[in-house]
């Protein structure tokens, strides 16, 4: 993947507190290409989302980037500041948050939030900033998008907010995309919407995305390549189809067990046991091993080498045999015998 | 849910380990305990009695801070226009100035917590009727009302410590009110109403203790907050007269002479209730921090 | 929205009547003011003809009555000191404490906005916990105490400026003014500036906590990661935010700072209604006493009612609460 836009080395994200520092993101790498779609998958607290923000460097004390590179085309982010970082926000990388109540401010017309987002980066009349906010609405699927402009953020719904939040994410064409969890907090149909129009993006703007969700019914649907993390590493990655057929990390195997369109109605849903480890205290060996079914002596006291296999990685002493690869129900029974 | 003496202690160590976190409020306790102990103690630490006419020499009258007096010793703040040490007369103002502030603080704690209480519990047209009160006061600065209060009531320290406790009850009130009725809608104080419990056990033992952390904050404040007015009607000619004289009536006393240069016979007495009133605030905000639930550890 | 307007007039005047009669009795009630006017020697039917002139020997409520009778007339009577129609009193002084108190409230804007704003956004800076031990003092020190360091300081000491007095006014529109001259400047500035100062540690707080709070919300961090500059984010987000608690609270305080110029009017000797209130105290002048009371409410209430109305005007959720 030589063509890829956003490159993310080694990347390490630190907290610093009273029990010392927390690696939420310890060594990340990815990269994404053009018009392609990275699901980035985890729990909460795996350090998803703080990679998010650290890309854009939106990392505040008592956080910082202790050490890696963001290349976006060759420039690295992390090593901008003030005015260069800030015309990278928005023009060239853009973020998509959460909670569409929250990330607009909600004592202010979308039309003036929309159009301080334009003056951002081009220095053009309010007319014509206006103009472009409204085009950039029409662009997302939003109806008379001239209302929604004079309208205050409560009195739109909550997909019409994200929608809102995508278009201002557009409106200067950024090379790359980070949406965190955009649709969690949205209804089901409303999601598949959503989804479907970032699909179409990517494929006719080119932009890449880096979608961070929990959900990997969402990835399945949507994403190009996978790169799930845990506890602040990443612990798989690959192409979508392929890492969804076939995990190679027991984790990722739970993850996918526990998805609910695998089971029958009715069924119980397998979980993956145990919760995510608290980053202050993480186990010597892999951080996984406690809630595992896999493990064995090595992965508690040793730290679990990269395993390579064609464009795909994982990291685990003991990653699940290509040919061997059970199907997601004889996992999710071995993960209801482990807990 | 009464709490054994044990876990009593265990909160009142922890309370005291996130207080002495700040060492500006740490310094500023120690500076309310030294005026306390130096007004308490004031005929002993004191060379003159300054409010007994023998003692008092129209010869020695406003000498500057250093020079030494008829008495033979030394008026390191000076003597006022009536030949009274400076030093003495604060120590023995702050101590009125203290009184005043602790018993109008006290009173009104009194008051306001029984009000809020009554309001939270009864509810209805009572709590209506009362909170419309409480916040119509509240409106009003509390200055105002002191002033009109002792305007009606005269002069005289229980009259003064009334129209304190008239005109500061209030944010008491409204703060055991909050935190009572907050807790007065929740299922077991219902359950605990419709037994036939004595209503003096809800109050005492489910309401009241949840209104105590922030009524203490309110309490410290309020403390100041009565000096200051005490101070400042004193200070106006509507507080307490000389011959029982509070810092308030010291500084207004010395004010006269403040624009020929005279500075020391209101400006230490001014330095004494500066310090008094910013180090109660300095400890309340901390008591604010640390007993804020939802500050984040 | 007009439904809402009347509601909240009604609740103000009914707040006024019952305030008019708490102050009334309250004033009247105590004390004997006929003591105060004439020398205790004088024999009993001068007494008596003087009460009898301020119909001090008929029952209470029919005095209250007369009383909102002749002030619904805009008559509160005479001073018992001046022989003046108090509504004259009162007027003739009004002017110069509204002057000094928005002298004041511009002062503590002018100042407390930008304060708190640098102190919500560089809360670590050593710069922004001078700022907050400033405001601590600045509402914990008592006014007059204040006043009195500042005469010295700049009146004594350094003999910069007056002592006190209001100084030399330029009439304006029939109102007598000192903010239209500079020497008239160097008059009101103290006392404004003392005055100011509650206001100020007030406002510091407000704005640095509404600041803080703005600043760790996900908007600001949506607006940051959009590319907006740090100036635009205070500018438009913070500033926007934080102004609706600052206007109700400031709006509120204005009718406190009208209160409190009582204090500061005594310590500068500045010819306002507070000095006259506490001089009417002093004497007992019971006319002056109720009127001034009265007029305070009224200003209070009326206040209260235009922050009401400010203030959905400026949140957009309320605006449509009112409406619907």
């Amino acid at each position: 993947m030589s063509d890829a836009v956003l490159k993310v080395r080694d990347l390490r994200t630190q907290f610093h507190t009273k029990a010392g520092a927390l690696k939420a993101v310890d060594g990340v790498s990815f990269e994404v290409a053009r018009g392609r779609i990275l699901g980035l998958v985890g729990e909460s607290g795996s350090g998803k989302s703080v990679t998010g923000y650290s890309i854009l460097g939106l990392i505040e004390a008592p956080g910082e980037i202790a050490g890696g590179e963001v290349l976006l085309d060759g420039v690295d982010v992390t090593r901008l500041k003030g005015e260069a970082l800030r015309r990278v926000r928005g023009a060239k990388i853009a973020m998509v948050f959460q909670d569409p109540m929250m990330t607009l401010n909600p004592v202010l017309k979308i039309g003036t939030q929309m159009i301080a987002a334009v003056r951002a980066h081009d220095k053009v009349s309010r007319k014509v900033a206006w103009e472009r906010s409204r085009a950039a609405l029409a662009k997302v699927g939003i109806p008379s998008p001239e209302e929604r402009l004079d309208a205050y953020p409560h009195q739109l719904s909550g997909g019409m907010r994200q929608r809102v939040a995508i278009a201002i994410a557009l409106l200067h064409s950024p090379a790359v995309i980070i949406a965190d969890e955009p649709t969690t907090a949205l209804d089901v149909s409303i999601q598949g919407q959503i989804l479907a129009e970032v699909r179409r993006l990517a494929d006719d703007t080119g932009t890449a995305f880096v979608w961070v969700t929990h959900d990997l019914a969402v990835v399945s649907s949507l994403a190009d390549d996978i790169c799930v993390m845990y506890a602040g590493k990443v612990v798989e990655t690959g192409a979508a189809a392929e890492v969804i057929a076939s995990p190679r990390h027991p984790y990722t195997a739970g993850l996918l067990a526990s998805v609910p369109a695998e089971h029958e109605p009715g069924e119980r849903l397998p979980q993956v046991p145990g919760s995510t480890p608290s980053l202050a205290n993480l186990p010597p060996g892999c951080a996984f091993a406690p809630r595992c079914f896999k493990a064995g002596p090595a992965c508690t006291t040793t730290p679990p080498v990269q395993h390579f296999e064609g464009g795909r990685t994982a990291l685990c002493h003991y990653p699940i045999e290509s040919d061997s690869c059970p199907p997601p129900s004889s996992t999710s029974a071995a993960y209801q015998n482990a807990s | 849910m009464s709490l054994d003496a044990e876990t009593r202690w265990t909160r009142l160590a922890g309370f005291w380990s996130d207080f002495r976190q700040s060492p500006v409020a740490v310094a500023a306790l120690i500076v309310i305990v030294s005026v306390v102990l130096m007004a308490v103690l004031a005929p002993l630490v004191t060379p003159q009695d300054p409010y007994n006419q023998q003692t008092l020499d129209l010869f020695d009258a406003r000498l500057e801070p250093g020079e030494t007096g008829s008495g033979g010793y030394v008026h390191w703040l000076g003597t006022d226009a009536a030949g009274r040490d400076v030093y003495s007369a604060i120590l023995y103002g702050l101590r009125t100035s203290l009184i005043v502030g602790v018993s109008a603080g006290f009173c009104a704690l009194l008051l306001g917590t029984t009000v809020g209480l009554v309001a939270a519990y009864y509810g209805g047209r009572v709590e209506a009727v009362i909170m419309r009160i409480i916040d119509l006061q509240l409106s009003l600065p509390a200055i105002l009302l002191a002033l009109v209060l002792v305007a009606m009531l005269g002069q005289g320290m229980p009259q003064l410590i009334g129209a304190l406790t008239a005109a500061q009850y209030a944010y008491f009130a409204r703060t055991t009110h909050g935190a009572a009725s907050a807790e007065r809608r929740k299922d077991y104080i219902e359950a605990a109403l419709s037994t036939p419990l004595p209503a003096r056990q809800v109050l005492f033992r489910h309401l009241l203790p949840n209104a105590l952390p922030p009524l203490i904050v309110v309490a410290t404040v309020q403390v100041a907050n009565s000096i200051a007015l005490e101070a400042t009607l004193s200070f106006l000619g509507l507080g307490l007269p000389l011959t029982q004289p509070s810092l308030g009536s010291l500084i207004s006393n010395g004010f006269q002479f403040l624009l020929s240069g005279r500075y020391w016979i209101s400006i230490y007495p001014g330095i004494a209730l500066m310090l008094t009133v910013v180090a109660i605030n300095l400890v309340g905000d901390q008591v604010r921090y640390v007993l804020n639930p939802r500050r984040s550890r | 929205m007009i439904g809402f307007l009347i509601q909240r007039v009604l609740q103000a005047l009914m707040v006024v009547i019952a305030m008019s009669i708490i102050v009334f009795l309250g004033v009247y009630a105590i004390g004997n003011p006929i003591d105060v006017m004439i020398d205790p020697a004088s024999d009993q039917a001068l007494r008596e003809a003087l009460i009898h002139r301020y119909g001090l020997d008929r029952p209470l409520i029919e005095q209250y009555f007369v009383f909102m009778n002749n002030m619904l007339h805009g008559d509160f009577g005479e001073s018992f000191i001046y022989r003046l129609p108090v509504i004259n009193l009162i007027f003739s002084r009004f002017p110069a404490t509204l002057e000094l108190a928005l002298t004041a409230m511009l002062i503590a804007t002018c100042l407390g906005i930008p304060l708190g704003l640098w102190a919500g956004y560089k809360p670590e800076a050593l710069s922004s916990r001078a700022i907050m031990a400033f405001s601590v003092l600045g509402f914990s020190v008592p006014t007059f105490w204040v006043g009195l360091l500042l005469i010295m300081v700049f009146a004594v000491e350094l003999g910069w400026l007056p002592s006190g007095g209001r100084g030399p006014t330029t009439t304006v529109f029939g109102i007598p003014m000192s903010i239209t001259s500079l020497e008239g400047w160097s008059y009101i500035i103290l006392p404004a500036f003392n005055l100011a100062l509650f206001k100020l540690g007030l406002l510091i707080r407000l704005t640095r906590a509404g600041t803080s709070e703005v600043m760790s919300s996900d908007f600001v961090r949506f607006a940051r990661a959009q590319g907006l500059s740090e100036g635009k984010v205070v500018g438009l987000h913070v500033l926007k935010n934080i102004s609706i608690p600052i206007v109700t609270v400031f709006g509120l305080e204005l009718g406190s700072t009208l209160a409190f110029a009582v204090v500061t009017e005594t310590v500068f000797n500045w010819p306002g209604m507070g000095k006259l209130i506490i001089d009417s105290i002093t004497v007992l002048d019971r006319p002056v006493m109720v009127a001034y009371l009265i007029l305070v409410v009224f200003l209070f209430v009326l206040i209260n009612l235009v922050v009401d109305l400010v203030y959905g005007q400026l949140d957009p959720r309320i605006r449509v609460k009112a409406a619907s």
